[in-house]
């Protein structure tokens, strides 16, 4: 077992691609869950919007590209007045079954058989992502010593962080002023909030579409990075990653997403490249205990301790504050 | 509009206010000189439990108007039904002329008419101040494209926290004014729900059980509180159990119970009232009170579940 | 040469035999016991060739071959129930195709058939695909009416199978508050014990009450299960004040890390129980002109014997007539005596019993799969919004709607692959014209 080899594989992961998706998925269940109090469940739906909004416009209906991309932010922005309208008058509860459910739905339909030419089926859609390769303005990979990434995936992190980064800065701003007030006093209790007057209804809508369209950024950002969208990249575990990471990081804290992601990722990948050194072939786990395809089950055995331990003990995540958290026992 | 209502408010200025009370009828659902506030034939039922049933209502503009009923008279229900956070099965309501059936809550609170909970509803997670400042209206950095942008909206955010500062002065919440919210004392958030409601500057403030919790030499400036909106020529509406404070600062009172109002009038006549007596004070005036409750409870239980049982 | 029709069908083994309520598929897959491994399963039957009793005859000896990416990965030839089953080592897209040289003579392929079809091999999520027909020759072979009645029958025993599901995931639902995002897998725990018994009772002289005698230790397990969850994780959540929205999160992460734990030690692999009584050709009961076969019938009769005791239960006696009180209004319920805290394990200990024979009588009709819960919940949540969520009797209504609708929804017009859009939607629908359910009463205000 190479120590080094598993930092470095977490640390690649923690730093890579794959993770600023779930910073993103993150930040848009941040707006929903960690200020305004939706439950959103569905928030793979909303990235999948995002990156078949692209796909699909570009691929199937031979759009430009620049079309693409404004529809990566229109569709999820649909996908939140649909589901919005029917569900946000109701019961947290009521949102949090319709949305995993439309999640499903639209995961289901985008890989159906019969929908094939336009979605693609199982294998998805390619094909579209040229003109986002070829603004890449980097000639060569980088490499820090622990962890090197290549050309392509530079450029993936140059966008890809920039994103995150202006991500935050709209959430800080927004969350300073008297709207985002309004967003955690709804949080807290939206009879009181209707009594002042404000009509909760249009602020959870709000809440909703934003971050479900910060999602959709991260489908696009999804879809731009891997050149190609499949349906089976946004199952529900896609969602309960973005939540891990937000529980972990702490919900209503503007860096809460990004630091959760980070952390969360670096936890996965590295106990994920220490199971699957220690088990199979060479490993000291002996096989009847773990084979090389349980030892890939693990992380996901841990995503589920890791939401309900996190609930239970540290609700307020990493930097939360404890006193925010003390109040609600009463 | 009612030309008839709005004429005798220019005209006949002295029919406005605790005035205009008096020699009006002590019966129930008497006609007002000067409504604000009327509601007719408003009936909720809960099941096989009817919560309210109030036939005629009127409430005089600009003077302090109290409702009070035994527990479970259904006076927070109405309070509900009144503000749009419950639908009524029958009946019509309305605000200065303008109807308010069907009218969601929050319009209804931007009309004029604000109210608080008897059971309060802090935000408990927001700091005192941030609790006031919620209540302002008509902030400019409530709407998402402005919020981003500070200076569109920071100089009016200063002019509500000054007038937030001042509404805490008042009710003696400036020493909290950056706690949480869910960190006061029951009494505390009583009157943090009453400052905030204010922030919204309302024509009609609704007060459900303003002085429940609120220590006795506060209670005495609440009063003047109250009475000093009533000079300002805002409408209240208060329902509260405490008779001293009822007699204290009330100009009318409104006897509510099992749904129905049973008997109006001046503080004066109406403790003196036989009808009163006899449904509010009289009828339980010897029973062990935590008896009745609990024999009350049990029948509602077992009437819900009668009431499923027949649904099904 | 005279035109033949017949029917090709590939099955693969690992999915969720759920979609296949009683279709011809389901019986024929569960004959021949698949194997361990990954693999893809093809079954050939000739449409053309009934035998006497109208089942369309197996053919044998047809090679079929895989490739994935163009390399040739497996091969395999149809035994004479016409079933191939082709290991394949790698996840993802496979292409069978059909050698028709190997066919018998005189049998072409229709010419609406192509002669290869793109098979998914995804174990890794609950949307594995079960069924990929290649060049059905549509509408020529069957009418409407004959689908509508096989369809109505499969989606009966669906409804019934799935209404006991719902009624557990009610009775603790009304109790606690909690939409108990976990429910799925005490499904799939009942399934999965039910066939872990089944395996150790099959060869002994227990084989020929086997399934019985392992249906009934699951679903003991099931309510200890149940009581257990109750003791260990909620009622201490209950009495540490946990919010509802916390406790549902926390039902998350129990669900996710159930799921993968049944993963590591059951696999991904589908299984399905052991023939009871040895039997070889299943009987056919008619009733209202709907075909059951004997272990649909037995089905149908045990769940709705089941909902009948525990209708009846919940009316007449005294724990049942507590519970509803506790759904009711559980401030109420306490402060006129009420041990809330009893009441409610038993709903967790009863719910949790209902939910895993749900998930054995699933095991029986079906296939058991460690991800047949999660894609099952989402068809439970959508009967219980539609009957109105924590209504007891709204959710008997909703699951029969949702059950009806999922087998039928294909007849008119919803992609047979995705069935599960149907109800969802309905249930989407019914949100907005009737946010409080079929039966379900207005919210309280506070
Ligand atoms: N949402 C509800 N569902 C069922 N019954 C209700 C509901 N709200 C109120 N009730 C019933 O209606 C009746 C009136 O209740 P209400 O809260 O209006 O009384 P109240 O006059 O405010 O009493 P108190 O003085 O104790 O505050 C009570 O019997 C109560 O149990
Ligand atoms: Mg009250």
């Amino acid at each position: 077992m190479d120590i080094l080899d598993i930092l470095r594989a977490a640390l690649q992961q923690a730093l890579g691609p794959q993770a600023i998706v779930f910073v993103l998925a993150a930040i848009g269940l941040n707006i929903h869950f960690g200020y305004t109090g939706l439950l959103n469940f569905g928030q793979a739906g909303f990235v999948a919007a995002g990156a078949y909004g692209m796909a699909v416009t570009v691929v199937t209906f031979d759009a430009p590209f620049w079309i693409g991309v404004l529809m990566a932010i229109v569709a999820p922005l649909v996908l939140a007045v649909i589901l919005g309208v029917p569900t946000l008058r109701l019961r947290a509860d009521y949102l949090a079954i319709v949305t995993i459910a439309a999640a499903e739905v639209l995961r289901f339909v985008f890989g159906a058989v019969e929908t094939k030419d336009t979605f693609g089926g199982s294998n998805g859609l390619n094909g579209y992502a040229k003109p986002f390769q070829e603004a890449n303005p980097f000639s060569s990979g980088l490499d820090l010593g622990i962890v090197s990434f290549g050309r392509n995936d530079l450029w993936s992190l140059t966008v890809g962080w920039a994103l995150v980064a202006l991500c935050c800065l709209l959430v800080w701003a927004l969350m300073r002023s008297p709207w985002g007030r309004v967003l955690r006093s709804i949080r807290e209790d939206e009879d009181a909030v209707r009594s002042l007057g404000k009509n909760v209804f249009a602020y959870k809508m709000q809440a909703l579409a934003l971050g479900g369209v910060i999602g959709g950024l991260g489908g696009l950002f999804l879809a731009l990075k891997q050149a190609s969208v499949v349906p089976s990249d946004y199952s529900t575990l896609m969602t309960f990653y973005a939540f891990a990471a937000l529980l972990l990081g702490g919900a209503g804290r503007v860096m809460g997403p990004v630091i959760g992601a980070f952390v969360f990722w670096f936890l996965i990948a590295g106990l994920g490249s220490f199971f699957s050194q220690s088990a199979g072939d060479g490993g000291w786990i002996p096989e009847v205990i773990m084979t090389d395809t349980q030892a890939s089950l693990i992380r996901y055995i841990m995503l589920g301790l890791a939401i309900m331990l996190l609930m239970i003990f540290r609700p307020q995540g990493i930097i939360g504050d404890r006193r925010e958290i003390a109040i609600d026992g009463r | 509009m009612d030309a008839d209502m709005t004429d005798q408010t220019k005209t006949d200025t002295a029919q406005t206010g605790p005035a205009g009370l008096v020699g009006v009828s002590t019966e129930p659902g008497a006609k007002k000189p000067d409504p604000i506030l009327v509601a007719d034939s408003i009936t909720r039922t809960f099941g096989g439990l009817t919560a309210v049933d109030v036939e005629h209502v009127e409430i005089q503009r600009g003077a302090i108007t109290a409702l009070i009923g035994p527990n479970g008279a259904g006076k927070t229900t109405f309070f509900n039904l009144l503000t749009g956070f419950d639908q009524p099965n029958t009946g019509s309501w309305s605000l200065e002329g303008k109807s308010l059936k069907g009218v969601a809550p929050y319009k209804v609170a931007r009309l004029g008419m604000v109210r608080t909970f008897q059971l309060t509803k802090v935000l408990a997670k927001l700091t005192v101040i941030e609790n006031m400042r919620l209540g302002a209206t008509g902030q400019k950095g409530e709407r998402i494209w402005a919020a981003p942008f500070k200076f569109l909206w920071g100089k009016q955010e200063d002019e509500v926290t000054n007038k937030a500062d001042e509404l805490l002065a008042r009710f003696m919440l400036d020493k909290k004014r950056e706690d949480f919210a869910g960190s006061l004392s029951g009494g505390q958030r009583k009157l943090l729900e009453m400052a905030r409601a204010l922030m919204v500057d309302p024509e009609v403030v609704m007060l459900d059980e303003p002085m429940a919790g609120v220590n006795p030499a506060l209670k005495q400036s609440l009063l003047g509180h109250v009475k000093s909106l009533r000079d300002e020529g805002r409408t209240v509406l208060f329902v509260e159990h405490d008779m001293d404070m009822v007699r204290d600062i009330s100009d009318w009172v409104i006897v509510m119970a099992q749904g129905k109002i049973v008997a109006e009038g001046t503080p004066e006549s109406v403790m003196a009232d036989q009808r009163v007596i006899d449904a509010y004070l009289g009828a339980h005036h010897d029973t062990d009170l935590s008896e009745l409750d609990e024999a009350r409870l049990e029948a509602e239980v077992e009437a819900e579940i009668a009431q499923e049982e027949d649904s099904k | 040469m005279r035109k033949r029709l017949y029917r090709v069908l590939v099955a693969l083994i690992g999915a969720l035999m759920v979609l296949m309520v009683g279709s011809t598929v389901a019986a024929q897959a569960t004959e021949t016991p698949p194997p361990d491994a990954t693999a893809i399963q093809v079954t050939l039957q000739d449409e053309a060739n009934k035998d006497a009793q109208g089942n369309p005859k197996p053919i044998e000896g047809v090679t079929l071959v895989v490739t994935k990416d163009g390399d040739k990965v497996g091969e395999g030839v149809t035994d004479a129930k016409g079933v191939a089953i082709i290991e394949v080592e790698e996840l993802g897209k496979h292409v069978v195709s059909l050698d028709e040289k190997s066919l018998p003579s005189g049998t072409v392929l229709d010419e609406n058939t192509k002669n290869e079809a793109t098979v998914q091999v995804r174990f890794q999520g609950p949307n594995n695909r079960a069924i990929f027909p290649i060049g059905v020759t549509a509408g020529e072979q069957s009418s409407f009416g004959k689908d509508l009645a096989q369809n109505l029958r499969a989606g009966i025993v669906f409804a019934l199978v799935l209404c006991l599901a719902a009624l557990g995931f009610s009775l603790i639902f009304g109790t606690t508050g909690l939409s108990n995002f976990a429910h799925g897998e005490l499904l799939t725990f009942g399934a999965l014990m039910a066939w872990t018994f089944d395996q150790l009772f099959k060869t002994g002289g227990l084989a020929t009450v086997s399934v019985i005698l392992a249906g009934i230790i699951a679903v003991v397990l099931g309510g200890v299960g149940g009581y257990v969850q109750d003791k260990v994780l909620w009622g201490p959540l209950r009495r540490r004040g946990t919010g509802l929205i916390a406790m549902m999160i926390v039902s998350i992460g129990l669900s996710i890390f159930l799921r993968y734990l049944y993963q590591y030690f059951y696999s991904s692999s589908t299984r399905s129980v052991s023939q009871y009584s040895g039997q070889q050709r299943e009987e056919h009961w008619y009733y209202l002109g709907l075909a059951f076969a004997d272990r649909e019938a037995i089905t149908v009769l045990i769940s709705i014997v089941t909902i009948t005791v525990v209708c009846l239960w919940l009316a007449k006696s005294r724990m049942g007539k507590a519970m509803r009180a506790v759904s009711d209004n559980p401030a109420l319920a306490a402060s006129s005596g009420l041990r809330v805290d009893g009441v409610i394990t038993n709903a967790w200990v009863i719910g949790a019993a209902l939910t895993a024979l749900s998930g054995v009588l699933y095991a029986l009709t079906l296939q058991v799969n460690v991800f047949m819960g999660m894609r099952i919940l989402l068809v439970i949540f959508a009967a219980v919004t539609l009957g109105g969520l924590g209504t007891i009797w709204g959710s008997l209504v909703g699951s029969l709607v949702i059950g009806l609708v999922y087998e039928l929804g294909p007849l008119f017009g919803v992609p047979t692959s995705i069935k599960e859009v149907g109800p969802l939607l309905i249930m989407i629908v019914i949100l907005l014209v009737r946010p409080q359910g079929i039966l379900g009463r207005k919210e309280r205000l506070g």
